[in-house]
């Protein structure tokens, strides 16, 4: 099949994944979780039902400002506040109390604010770091750095449409990104280098026995990776689907963040790495014949 | 020749996963068997791991240790206060913060507690994490009191008294215990000196014949009882108004030493261990309903390839929770993620070669087409694990590199990774070549005698 033949196709779906990723990304931002902005977060099991806004008034009583109240089960009740301090907190307990005795407090979470900058910063090094790492090692295994420059740009591709997906599930349905979010990018940032290099060292081995031009070559290697490509990644998103469906409400968001992911990096590989690679060679072709005429 | 050695091998493997299954295993496993007249019943009892090997003793208990989030505790971050301390002697105090931190909540009883440092913008922070401690108010108490115990004289000046520390201080405890006043049955705390200690308390009370010496305990006078004579041998007794909690925290406190510089709580959580254990019972459900699938999904599309996958897959997880025990790896949510993520890899392994494998048979005998497609399909498998070896290793971060982040969950995530992606090289290369070698060829032998 010619796969290569419809690369600016692939390019125009990734361009507008990109532009909705960026547009949500500067417009709406993040929705983020404690983890980055600080605050207090208590999780309450009541004996009986009581209504938000009762709640509500009582921690107003307490003097607690933006309170953010949500039912997280039968009788459960997940607080969000700004942090609080450990008089307001007593004032908080007393309030929830004379509402309903027979009160359980089952979390209560204090994030200094000043965790935020310190996570953001170490996490946005370790992303830097592992794409320098990844584009080296790419480029000194296949010895040339077009092949690390084009992993290293799908990873970024897939990188940014998950931070967009992320943005627009937090604008529309209140996703929060927190810590384990920030663990999902990394991982889909070696998952998506690890499928690609599994498609260029077919490249590798295909373009040693024949001469043809690299556009040909790519487009046999695609052929012949792509029913491996397929199952594996049905193979990983089973385990994810598994997790998003009947894991615990911790682990149910992090599990969609790995699924898209997944998909976006089995993607990613034929359909940008390789175009790619294949543009980027072109244009040195363009470069180098011009003075040999 | 090589048929002989892949026999061996296969052999290994199975005894590798036998005592791997063994480790597996709940520490305590009923059995309740009936068949016909005959019945079992009883309880398996795993033995725990206690041997001597070239002069180290290995002790482990065999179970799989739980981190924060599955197994509920406290999680405390405190910032130490540095202002008082020269800038190049601050990350020396911030270390032995930490040493003594780590004392006093070994003293407190808490297994697997991690104490380490972080830093970020100057500002220098302990992080502690105690698995099991519900009681937070009680652990930050006994924690992040700096617990500076001085003695000091009453001056008596021509227009008040003044209190005046003397060189008499906690660090000059040999160790202190909680005891019982013997008339009013109060708990107090006694405490006994070192030799040179001894000998300052003793010029100190000799000093002060019919004066009250103040004890002092971070700028608050616990006692200040009258001296009625010199005390000799190096012993006293703290008589505060104590509950037994508190004679007990403050002896843990003086026996652990003070902290060289004052520490701020500046975050603090409490997980409850029933919040983790629902986590924790539906992941594994997930996981295992996850786990069956791709079994299913391998032997749809690979047959008997795909079952000889599934066996290997299921070597590579007793591996893995053999290896959790034997490490051992603390185990959180994300960390179990890890491992879901690291089975997905070695599928992959399996996946490449049995591709390889439909595309070589067409071209070559069987077991040349075997051999061949394992090295061609070796090379990817190396290329691509390597690369996501080294994002674990950044995560994992075991330089402890300051920019990089050094917290519990994600260091987990990452160790479960790497740790995944080592065993399945394993798994995936060497079990199932040995395996499809030995059970692949038979079936040729046989189908051959048959003609």
């Amino acid at each position: 099949m010619r796969w290569m033949h419809y690369k600016y196709v692939y390019f125009t779906v990734s361009g507008i994944f990109l532009i909705i990723s960026l547009f949500s990304l500067i417009k709406w931002k993040f929705k983020p979780g404690v983890d980055f902005t600080g605050g207090s977060v208590i999780e309450y099991s009541f004996s009986k039902e009581i209504d938000n806004s009762l709640i509500k008034n009582r921690l107003e009583n307490a003097g607690v400002g933006s309170v953010s109240i949500e039912n997280t089960g039968s009788n459960l009740i997940t607080v969000n506040t700004a942090p609080l301090t450990s008089e307001t907190k007593a004032k908080v307990d007393e309030e929830i109390k004379a509402l309903d005795a027979g009160f359980e407090e089952l979390s209560y979470e204090v994030v200094g604010p000043a965790i935020g900058p310190e996570l953001v910063q170490k996490t946005i090094y370790a992303l830097l770091i592992s794409a320098s790492v990844i584009l080296f090692w790419v480029a000194y295994q296949f010895k040339n750095i077009k092949y690390g420059l084009s992993a290293t740009l799908a990873t970024f591709h897939d990188s940014l449409i998950l931070l967009g997906s992320f943005s627009l599930l937090g604008h529309f349905f209140g996703v929060e990104v927190d810590f384990l979010f920030v663990t999902a990018m990394l991982t889909i940032l070696s998952f998506s280098v690890h499928d690609t290099i599994v498609v260029f060292d077919r490249i590798r081995e295909v373009s040693r026995k024949t001469s043809s031009d690299l556009s040909d070559i790519a487009d046999a290697a695609l052929s012949q990776t792509m029913t491996r490509s397929l199952n594996n990644s049905f193979t990983i998103i089973f385990m994810l689907f598994a997790l998003v469906l009947l894991g615990g409400e911790t682990v149910k968001w992090f599990a969609v963040a790995l699924l898209i992911g997944t998909v976006l990096g089995t993607y990613s590989s034929p359909f940008v790495a390789v175009p790619l690679l294949v543009t980027l060679n072109s244009m040195k072709g363009i470069k180098l014949k011009l003075p040999r005429r | 020749m090589r048929k002989s050695t892949s026999k061996r091998n296969v052999f290994l493997i199975i005894l590798l996963a036998i005592l791997c299954m063994v480790v597996s295993i709940p520490k305590e496993m009923p059995i309740n068997l009936g068949y016909k007249s005959f019945h079992v019943a009883g309880k398996l009892v795993r033995p725990d791991l206690d041997f001597t090997l070239l002069g180290k003793n290995f002790k482990r208990d065999l179970n799989l240790s739980l981190g924060l989030d599955l197994a509920g505790g406290s999680y405390l971050v405190f910032e130490a206060d540095t202002s008082s301390v020269p800038p190049e002697k601050r990350v020396e105090s911030v270390e032995g913060v930490r040493n003594i931190i780590e004392r006093r909540v070994n003293l407190f009883g808490v297994s697997e507690p991690v104490v380490r440092t972080s830093s970020y913008n100057n500002k220098l922070r302990v992080i502690v994490e105690l698995p099991g401690i519900k009681d937070t108010p009680s652990a930050i108490k006994v924690i992040g009191q700096t617990a500076q115990l001085v003695f000091a004289e009453l001056d008596s000046g021509e227009e008040r008294n003044s209190l005046v520390p003397t060189d008499l201080s906690g660090a000059d405890l040999k160790e202190a215990s909680v005891q019982f006043d013997g008339q009013t049955s109060k708990p107090v705390v006694a405490i006994s000196f070192t030799d040179e200690g001894a000998k300052k308390f003793e010029t100190l009370t000799a000093k002060n014949v019919g004066k009250p010496l103040a004890i002092i305990l971070d700028n608050a006078v616990v006692s200040a009882p009258v001296v009625k004579e010199a005390i000799s041998g190096g012993s006293a007794v703290i008589t505060g108004n104590f509950t037994t909690e508190e004679a007990k925290n403050l002896s843990i406190q003086l026996n652990a030493g003070a902290l060289p510089v004052p520490v701020n709580l500046v975050e603090q959580k409490t997980i409850q261990a029933s919040l983790g254990a629902d986590s924790v019972s539906r992941s594994i459900q997930a996981g295992l309903v996850g786990l069956s699938m791709v079994l299913l999904f391998m032997i749809l599309i690979y047959g008997k390839l795909g079952l000889i996958a599934d066996f290997a897959l299921i070597i590579f997880g007793v591996i893995t929770l053999t290896l959790y025990k034997l490490i051992p790896v603390t185990l959180t949510l994300p960390g179990i993620a890890g491992f879901l993520l690291s089975v997905g890899m070695a599928v992959d392994s399996n996946i490449l070669i049995f591709e390889r494998f439909k595309e070589e048979i067409r071209q070559r005998p069987l077991s040349d087409a075997l051999e061949v497609s394992f090295g061609r399909a070796w090379d990817s498998i190396r290329d691509a694990n390597i690369a996501s070896l080294c994002t674990a290793f950044i995560l994992a971060n075991p330089l402890d590199w300051k920019f990089l982040q050094v917290s519990g969950p994600v260091r987990g995530f990452a160790i479960t990774l790497a740790l995944g992606i080592v065993i399945s090289l394993f798994t995936g290369i060497f079990v199932s070549r040995n395996l499809l070698r030995v059970l692949l060829r038979e079936k040729i032998i046989v189908n051959v005698e048959k003609k």
